[in-house]
């Protein structure tokens, strides 16, 4: 009965977080507010399902270890997909959102050589931001 | 109980997946279409969890464990296809 229970929790929390990650992907306005959505609750959405499964299937040991391993590489893996997407996103030069405030690496990164610099020298006349 | 909350969750899942699809379809340039790929990727491993939970096939977690490792590696694969220059809009 516990059982049931954990595993109903689990699986309802993980499938929620999935939906929600459905939501933020066809609701937010550009591709960074996007993947904010969707790597987040993809890794915890398969997370949480995985660890639904190891309670399930508790009294059997190499399923456990399994589930564990998934949820291990998921949770592993997740950012630097996220990472590695969003800088090629940035590189080709996707249009952001334009209420976007501040795009601070804006002016460090150099586009040619693809590496990030030091901030640029702070003018006397500007505000402290 | 096990079954009515399998039950949502499984409607939530292909709520979801329906939204990604939509965003697969229509997302503006490239890598959105990437991104909505990825989510449909993880939403398939969450069906296949729940699958084998409600039907009693545990062997079944292989099968995401794999999904999971090549979704990764397809993120990384498009990732470089879009640093080495790839067409931004296909339209």
């Amino acid at each position: 009965m516990m059982i049931e229970i954990a595993t109903s929790v689990l699986l309802l929390l993980g499938a929620f977080l999935m939906l929600l990650s459905g939501i933020g992907i066809i609701r937010m306005p550009d591709l960074l507010t996007r993947m904010h959505a969707t790597s987040k609750a993809g890794a915890l959405g398969i997370g949480l399902m995985a660890c639904g499964y190891m309670v399930f299937y508790s009294a059997d040991t190499s399923l456990v270890v399994r589930a564990l391993a998934m949820v291990v590489f998921v949770l592993v893996t997740a950012p630097i997909a996220a990472h590695v997407l969003a800088r090629a996103g940035y590189f080709v030069g996707i249009e952001l959102w334009e209420g976007t405030i501040k795009d601070v690496i804006k002016e460090r990164y150099d586009l040619k050589t693809r590496r990030l610099g030091s901030a640029p020298k702070r003018r006397d006349d500007e505000d402290t931001y | 109980m096990l079954e009515i909350s399998i039950t949502i969750s499984f409607i939530f899942l292909s709520i979801g997946l329906v939204m990604a699809t939509i965003r697969l379809l229509r997302g503006p340039t490239l890598p959105d279409r990437v991104v909505a790929l990825e989510v449909i990727a993880s939403m398939t491993v969450g069906f296949i969890v729940l699958y084998s939970i409600s039907y009693g096939v545990p062997a079944l977690i292989d099968v995401a464990l794999v999904l999971a490792l090549t979704s990764f590696l397809t993120a990384v694969a498009f990732a470089r296809y879009l640093e080495r220059g790839a067409q931004l809009n296909d339209d």
